[in-house]
């Protein structure tokens, strides 16, 4: 079978029905070497990321399925986790890259061995029709691109086979990061386009069922809502070749079934563990668990400026200085995390962020604050959380109720569901009081403030609007970092969001992956998805 | 078997479910909408600005009127087509060709273990009441009632897989070395069968065994205590103590006078656990990792995922209108004197 016929089957029903040549997968796979078996809670909806209605767990399919320009390189933390690394890019399928003198255009070279799994060279052309299509799609891929200010075809070119050349509508510290993002992946155009129709000209439904990609890894099956199964391309030139053959994906809903198969031994790595689990698991010692605190993200309770009492300062400190930050730390989180509150200062010293705020528990304070501000009597305020997050979010959302009882304010827990959060929280911004956990993908303060804290942003579930914080995120956002403005300005910010506390961090939550401690080479992204490409496993 | 007169009464009552089933479609339509959230916001994306959001909006065919709407999903339903589901990104023809059969199969599997389990004891029990078999009886039901089906499924992965390491691991219908026999049914172990490969059978048997347990025992309770009290009642009665008076063998007593005439209340309660165990599958499907189609209706209902939604009270429906007739054929065999038109 030649291997262009055996993709042509790769779709859903051909992979759960007519894969003719076995019964069983190889033995190799059977006695498990070389094979990674992962258990998650959720699997993908479509293999291609750019479509509308692509879930979060379809990104896996992204990196590992397909190469992008650029790469993030990896470093190590303290506690021996690897970690991407935003601010060095190391090449995928551009061999190198120069950004203009005049910083008005970047110049990639493409590297001159690297084939799609077909063996159609990887083309400029191709980056060309790739980018076309993901700022042309509309959505999720048009939004991620505008991020790094790619925001129209006439942007791209394809100079030569080799040559690609992006014209840079204004310089930006984004740009570059935002090409090693799961979303500006390169399709085989040669292929996709066969698939085209005139209503489909992006071949939207050729690209959903059959990846059409250059990546360390072809699908050998997909199954979906069971399995998706990965088999490495030997033949992959755009990174050092993946440790394992073959990754088997499995969707296991109930967590406490995923654990169990993580102990018996039977699956290898296991995602999506309620913070308690991974707590005593990592207690065991028998599992490797990896923790890493996810970037700028932060665990927090939001204010919405237009309940009247939040719209008072001296309201939202009082707040701030009544939650039981150390036992939803320890009680909800399980302490998988960094507290995020403490700080010493509310002059920041550095432009890290997230940053511990300078709050803690302190009733005392809390109740001066309230009476200063006319509110001595406290008052009534409904305090709603997202049920899909009920996990920790829940028990966080009681210890606060608790807590908030102390001061006077009598809050009543409101429970939204998945569906309708997006809507109440962050479209219509009607809650007053509500459970947070933002992340950006690009690791920037001013970048979560351009998402979070500016007026009218989708995620300001605050409404909260100060002027001075829409100007120094406006004038910061493209800045480079070593500009020598950049720092105080960021000190500003982020002093102003201490004094204001319209967000009130509480920690900033671990990614945790558990796996066997034969199994190295997990690596975090913001994305948060598995990069198998780097995983290994050593048979002892 | 069939006279011509029985088979022109199944022609009519199916007939008579057409109104139903058009009701159905109607009602589930409307509630669909009707439900609170908005599926072009939540399928958008989080980062999503207004303009992709409406982009999703037309996509999907939410900016039409709901006439408009229902005309377009009742035109497709004519040539077979539900539509796509946005969640998982299939359509939702194919999601319930793969997923129905799964939650069948051990459906099925989870009833005949049950009734192997209920109708003996409940046998036993109603002819030696009072006795350790009617105490142990009791027991069983009472255990089967009250413990809910997820946690007697997390009970079950623990001793069985966890501690003893007898089952397979827990991971839907087959373990991850082996590969779906060629589909004729959907349901594994028949086509494992059908192609000869016991060897497949077997994986997929395994694999069904502990959730068909934790169902059965679950649907367990109300089989014996029916059956049970149903035999207490004809046992009672008149004709059988003339068939005991006449010297009959207590077998034929038993299983030829008295069960039968004690089946017809333990089949309208079999009708009934069935179609209540399809519905609860839910969270056995989730422990066992099973791709059913429970898990796939509560995660659609979740996101609003319209045609999903649909589509799945449909093939409910229609399923249910069979399920009825089948119980009520079953009836007329059983009992002569039921009438199907009654």
């Amino acid at each position: 079978m030649r291997r262009r016929d055996f993709l042509k089957n790769m779709g859903v029903a051909a992979g759960a029905s007519t894969l003719p040549f076995l019964k069983f997968l190889p033995a190799s796979a059977a006695s498990r070497d070389g094979t990674l078996v992962v258990v998650t809670g959720n699997g993908p909806n479509s293999m291609d990321i750019q479509r509308k209605g692509t879930n979060r767990p379809s990104y896996q399919i992204a990196v590992n399925l397909y190469d992008r320009l650029v790469g993030y390189s990896t470093k190590t933390l303290d506690n021996g986790s690897l970690m991407y690394d935003y601010t060095s890019l190391e090449p995928e399928a551009a061999e190198s890259w120069d950004i203009a003198p005049d910083g008005k255009s970047i110049t990639f070279k493409m590297r001159k061995d690297a084939t799609f799994w077909d063996g159609a060279p990887i083309t400029a052309h191709d980056v060309k029709w790739s980018f076309d299509r993901a700022v042309s799609l509309g959505g999720f891929p048009t939004v991620q691109m505008k991020a790094g200010s790619l925001e129209k075809p006439e942007q791209f070119e394809a100079v030569d086979d080799e040559t690609f050349v992006i014209k840079l509508l204004r310089p930006s510290k984004l740009t570059l990061p935002d090409l090693g993002v799961p979303v500006p992946i390169i399709f085989n155009s040669i292929l996709a386009k066969k698939h085209a129709t005139e209503d489909d000209p992006w071949a939207t439904e050729f690209l959903h069922r059959t990846p059409a990609g250059s990546g360390a890894f072809m699908l050998e099956r997909w199954d979906s809502g069971q399995q998706t199964v990965y088999k490495r391309f030997d033949d992959w030139k755009n990174g050092k070749l993946p440790g394992v053959e073959r990754v088997i994906i499995r969707e296991v809903p109930s967590a406490s079934t995923r654990r169990a198969l993580l102990e018996r031994g039977d699956a290898d790595v296991s995602l999506d563990l309620p913070p308690k689990d991974f707590a005593e698991l990592k207690a065991s010692d028998k599992y490797t668990i990896s923790g890493v605190p996810i970037e700028n993200s932060m665990t927090a309770i939001g204010l919405n400026l237009n309940f009247e009492p939040f719209a008072n300062k001296m309201v939202r400190q009082a707040v701030a200085y009544s939650v039981p930050y150390d036992q939803i730390f320890k009680q909800a989180a399980f302490e998988r995390g960094i507290p995020m509150w403490g700080g010493k200062s509310f002059s920041p010293e550095t432009i890290e962020w997230p940053q511990p705020f300078p709050y803690d528990t302190d009733y005392d304070k809390a109740k001066a604050l309230l009476k200063e501000a006319g509110y001595a009597d406290g008052f009534e305020v409904p305090l709603s959380f997202n049920l899909g997050l009920a996990q920790w979010s829940e028990p966080m959302s009681l210890l606060l109720q608790e807590s908030l009882a102390k001061v006077g304010i009598k809050a009543t827990i409101d429970k939204i569901p998945g569906a309708n959060w997006r809507t109440a929280a962050l479209v219509e911004k009607k809650l007053p009081l509500h459970i947070k956990n933002f992340g950006g993908w690009l690791n920037y303060p001013d970048y979560y403030s351009f998402w979070v804290y500016v007026k009218g942003r989708l995620f300001n579930s605050m409404n909260y609007d100060n002027p001075e914080v829409n100007e120094i995120t406006d004038i910061t956002l493209n800045m480079e970092v070593d500009n020598p403005e950049y720092e105080p300005n960021i000190k500003k910010l982020i002093s102003i969001f201490f004094e204001d506390v319209p967000l009130i961090p509480v920690y900033q939550p671990y990614l945790d992956v558990a796996m066997q401690k034969d199994v190295t080479g997990y690596k975090y992204y913001a994305h948060r998805q598995l990069d198998c490409r780097l995983f290994t496993k050593v048979t002892s | 078997m069939f006279g011509n007169e029985k088979f022109k009464m199944i022609v009519g009552r199916l007939l008579q479910a057409i109104p139903s089933i058009i009701g159905i479609i109607i009602v589930t339509f409307v509630l669909t909408r009707a439900l609170p959230g908005d599926p072009a916001v939540y399928f958008a994306g989080p980062a999503a600005d207004e303009k992709s959001i409406q982009e999703i909006r037309v996509s999907l065919g939410l900016d039409k009127s709901w006439l408009e709407q229902f005309w377009i999903y009742a035109s497709d339903l004519v040539t077979g087509n539900l539509g796509v589901s946005v969640s998982t990104g299939q359509p939702v023809v194919e999601e319930l060709i793969r997923r129905l059969p799964a939650s069948l199969e051990l459906t099925f599997l989870a009833l005949i273990f049950s009734l192997a389990v209920a109708l003996p004891l409940g046998i036993a029990a109603a002819t030696r009441p009072n006795s350790w078999i009617d105490q142990l009886c009791r027991i069983v039901v009472t255990a089967g009632v009250s413990l809910p089906v997820f946690f007697t499924g997390l009970i079950m992965v623990y001793l069985f897989y966890y501690i003893w390491g007898v089952a397979p691991p827990p991971l839907g219908r087959l373990e991850i070395i082996y590969l779906s026999p060629p589909p004729v049914t959907n349901f594994y172990t028949i086509d494992a069968l059908l192609d000869g490969d016991l060897e497949t059978f077997g994986a997929a048997f395994a694999q069904l065994a502990l959730p068909a347990i934790t169902l059965g025992i679950f649907t367990l309770a109300p089989l014996a205590r029916m059956t049970r009290a149903a035999m207490l009642q004809v046992l009672s009665s008149d004709f059988i103590r003339t068939a005991r008076a006449s010297g009959l063998k207590r077998s034929t007593v038993l299983y030829t006078y008295a069960f039968r005439n004690a089946f017809l209340p333990i089949l309208t309660t079999l009708g009934m656990v069935f179609s209540f165990m399809l519905g609860s599958n839910v969270l056995v499907e989730k422990v066992f990792a099973w791709p059913g189609i429970g898990s796939f209706a509560i995660e659609a209902l979740i996101v609003s995922d319209y045609a999903a939604v649909q589509g799945f009270v449909l093939a409910m429906a229609i399923l249910y209108v069979l399920l009825n007739l089948t119980i009520d054929i079953v009836y007329t065999l059983v009992d002569p004197r039921v009438g199907l038109d009654g």
